[in-house]
């Protein structure tokens, strides 16, 4: 607020020098490409320090994610709006939705030269899976037949069951059940092949991994904590091919110095726009800025174990909660449209997803029913009016905390009860505390989709049982559902039995939903051609200079 | 002179000891399972967070892991972070960035210190004088980070004359203007420190007989009030090196420089013990011998001093 004029000073220099550039570009421009632009940029972007070393099965967050997913390709990839497309799969068949053969395209190599085969596949997902090589991911080969004896505490089995490779260029898959959507999983970065030097020697391989994907790592290219050089992959023949001569992340610690650089031009893309340059950014940035949903969303889970949240008056209490949190307000205050109220479970870039399942009115702002829903379950089980709902929240990192007391004065002043924001220092203590399930009041969740489906929205999160199910939800009619779900014979059949299933979560409201994510992002004027994936990272390999 | 070198030396080793127990006992009590959060908000795979736990002794109880600790110390392998590398190969990357930034900051702080200072004391009650007390203290009441942000935008963004964060080298160029963001803080403190210290001086006994006997006045001023004047400047010096180190990471976060102060937050986030324990005992490695440096400075300084053996 206190820049806001020489911020817009700053942004006639930008869009005198926009013009500018914008003759030169045009005089020059070689017709680079359909979208033309110059190819012979090299883009900096904003990265983090990744937390393990880059191994496809070992990398489980954003900063190194994101390499592994630009210097890799998997069987397929996501276009932008996440529908997968071969990328080494010639193709991938299955009738049954348990049994799949899988051929490999000919002539595919890594850019050590090695030749990407079925037994590339096979053994590095083996290698995921295996628990003596401890990979983070492992989890995601869950589904495939012979996993839990290979992830078993102390466990020598080193191979799956249910991967049979048949000849040099087809393998087989067989999972434990049958699951519809088990093909969208694949271009997760956990299901990329690795070349075997990497299996003998995962820790060396992983300061300076050899992929296959439309980058590769540039010589020294990992300078840790500093930055991650990325040169264009001249072999790779797939959908992502590079249109720029290279990125390099730098890695930064706060994203406000990286909007100061992005300011300054010398950042070209910053992913996220950081909350202390919300209010600003359009003004400083002018129309080179992006604000558009991807497969995420933030909500409040309430352990089901707390006595005062289970049966029917826990769940006549959580519809109370979720229609006296007035989403609109919030989204449009506090995060200055950098959310979008929620209407379901899942988020809206996915394939089927719908904002008007039964059960959604539960989500709209309502203070009227809200309190006739507490008055109800207080007939069933009074509730102690000295007693504090608290909502978790960590205060490390994210900024949770703003809408967090945004929601606590909204559940005071409807429901008239006593509500607290409890912030954890980190990270690790909050999810200490869920996982151990100690939680003693809600706790704050998000999830970001790993592939762009529906399941991944439900299965992972309320299953009973499920890895990531905090509220201890278990409802055998949903799970019936889900798996219902996972068994029809074609993904919009599927998708159509998941939105049946989420009927029942939004009765149950086992979390509350409160928004989706949107990717708020910027770039220099230096670049173009910037837009973002389904999962609200950018393209990279897409943008070109001016 | 030697033995108290010696001994000055031997009484490093109880403070390593002690230092290095004491902050691995606070980053074993601080809350929340480390490997847990490796997961984020995916399932915890037991059999995996067993299998890594192991390897980073996190199954052992605390004396255990002190031990194991203190034993990788004298075998000259620190052990591993959580990406896999060697601490020592971290150590190696962080600390020059952050010493070149911190002695930057100390040449910065101590010049201008000091010979402001020495010109506001020689000419006590002027113009300059005034002008340079009020601007002192209008920098050490603002807060580091105030000044860092306004800096970085006027310097940085508005007026384009300096980058508004480190490049990947973090060359001396680079760190120009966090030294002095760095250094601002102390600047001030030297300042008046330096001009109290002339002040006094100025009237000494020792100061009137030099000027009656005729030396010059720049005679006077250098060897007579400046070199006396130094003493407690020093101190300050000295104990202020290890204190820039340590105390660069509020300037590290807004200049994004990748030094000490960076990979140490990351660390204690992460509850990464080893790292942090690595870190913190060498930086206070390096407060012990900057003040020992002091010590030694005072005998050559001012030739009354003498050390015990």
């Amino acid at each position: 607020m206190r820049f806001s004029r020489t911020s817009k000073a700053l942004g006639m220099v930008a869009i005198a020098a926009l013009a500018l550039t914008g003759c030169g570009a045009s005089g020059s421009a070689t017709g680079s490409g359909s979208t033309g632009g110059d190819t012979s940029k090299v883009i900096l972007a904003d990265g983090s320090e990744p937390q393990r070393p880059l191994m496809p099965a070992d990398t489980n967050e954003v900063g190194g994610g994101k390499v592994i997913d630009m210097i890799f390709a998997g069987l397929v990839s996501y276009d932008p709006s996440g529908k997968p497309v071969n990328e080494l799969a010639e193709s991938i068949e299955g009738k049954d939705g348990q049994h799949f053969t899988i051929k490999v395209k000919k002539g595919q190599k890594f850019t050590n030269g090695e030749a990407i085969t079925a037994k590339s596949f096979v053994d590095s997902w083996n290698f995921g899976a295996a628990a003596k090589n401890a990979q983070l991911s492992g989890g995601f080969f869950e589904s495939i037949k012979g996993y839990d004896e290979a992830s078993a505490e102390g466990s020598t089995v080193e191979t799956m069951s249910g991967l049979k490779v048949v000849d040099d260029q087809t393998f087989t898959v067989e999972l434990k059940q049958p699951e519809s959507d088990w093909p969208l999983r694949l271009g997760y970065t956990a299901f990329v092949p690795v070349p075997s030097g990497a299996l003998k020697d995962p820790k060396g391989f992983g300061e300076k991994p050899v992929g296959n994907g439309p980058y590769k790592l540039a010589d020294g290219g990992w300078q840790h904590n500093v930055q991650i050089q990325l040169v264009p992959n001249p072999d790779y023949n797939g959908p992502r091919k590079a249109k720029n001569a290279g990125v390099t992340f730098k890695i930064y610690q706060n994203d406000d110095s990286a909007y100061q650089d992005l300011m300054s031009n010398n950042l070209d893309i910053l992913q996220t726009i950081p909350t202390s340059a919300l209010k600003n950014f359009k003004t400083d940035l002018g129309d080179r800025t992006i604000n558009k949903p991807y497969a995420g969303n933030q909500t409040i889970a309430i352990p089901e174990y707390l006595p005062e949240w289970s049966g029917e008056a826990g769940k006549l209490r959580r519809q109370a909660i979720s229609m006296a949190i007035n989403r609109e307000e919030i989204t449009k205050v506090i995060f200055n449209g950098a959310r979008q109220p929620a209407k379901d479970f899942t988020a809206p870039v996915l394939d089927g997803y719908s904002d008007s399942i039964a059960g959604a009115e539960n989500l709209t702002f309502n203070a009227d029913k809200a309190k006739e829903a507490w008055a109800k379950a207080d007939a069933i089980q009074k509730w102690d009016a000295n007693k504090t709902f608290t909502i978790a929240y960590n205060a490390d990192k994210g900024g949770h905390k703003a809408w967090v007391e945004a929601v606590v004065n909204q559940l005071k002043n409807t429901l008239g009860i006593k509500v607290e924001g409890k912030p954890y220092a980190t990270f690790k203590e909050a999810r200490n505390d869920a996982t151990a399930k100690t939680l003693t009041g809600s706790i704050r969740a998000g999830w970001q989709a790993d592939y762009p489906s529906l399941y991944n929205f439900l299965g992972p999160i309320y299953k009973t049982g499920a890895g990531s199910n905090d509220a201890s939800y278990a409802n055998p009619t949903f799970d019936k559902a889900i798996s219902d779900g996972l068994n029809a014979a074609s993904v919009s059949d599927g998708n159509k039995a998941m939105n049946k299933a989420q009927e029942i979560l939004l009765t149950d409201l086992p979390a509350i939903p409160l928004w989706y994510q949107v990717a708020q992002g910027g770039w220099s004027d230096k670049v173009t051609n910037v837009d973002y994936g389904w999962d609200g990272v950018p393209l990279y390999y897409n943008v070109t200079g001016k | 002179m030697s033995t108290y070198i010696l001994k000055r030396f031997l009484q490093l080793i109880p403070v390593f000891l002690g230092a290095t127990l004491l902050v691995y006992f606070l980053v074993f009590s601080l809350p929340g399972d480390p490997i847990v959060a490796l997961f984020g908000d995916k399932p915890v795979n037991e059999a995996v967070a067993a299998k890594l736990r192991m390897q980073y002794h996190l199954d052992q109880p605390f004396w255990m892991q002190y031990l194991l600790y203190l034993k990788s110390i004298f075998t000259f392998d620190l052990g591993q972070d959580f990406s896999g590398r060697p601490i020592a190969a971290v150590l190696g990357e962080v600390f020059p960035v952050t010493a070149r930034l911190a002695i930057m900051a100390l040449i910065f702080e101590a010049f201008f210190g000091i010979v402001f200072g020495l010109i506001a004391g020689l000419r006590k009650g002027k113009l300059f004088d005034a002008t340079v007390l009020v601007a002192s203290l209008v920098v050490i009441g603002i807060p580091i980070f105030v000044l860092g942000f306004l800096l970085q935008f006027t310097i940085g963004v508005q007026l384009g004359w300096a980058k508004p964060t480190v490049s990947s080298a973090a060359t001396i160029p680079d760190l120009i203007l966090p030294a002095i963001v760095l250094g601002l803080g102390s600047f001030a403190y030297v300042l008046r420190l330096t001009r109290t210290s002339v002040i006094e001086n100025m009237n000494a006994d020792y100061v009137r007989t030099a000027t009656a006997k005729g030396l010059s006045r720049f005679q006077v001023v250098r060897v007579h009030i400046l070199r006396n004047s130094l003493i407690p400047v020093i101190t300050f010096l000295g104990a202020d090196l290890g204190a820039l180190m340590g105390g660069a990471i509020v300037t590290e976060g807004i200049f994004n420089v990748p030094g000490v102060g960076n990979r140490l937050y990351r660390a204690v986030l992460s509850g990464e013990g080893p790292t942090v324990v690595s870190i913190v005992t060498v930086l206070v490695l390096i407060y012990c011998l900057s003040n020992l440096l002091v010590d030694l400075l005072y005998g050559w300084l001012d030739p009354r001093i003498r050390y015990d053996s």
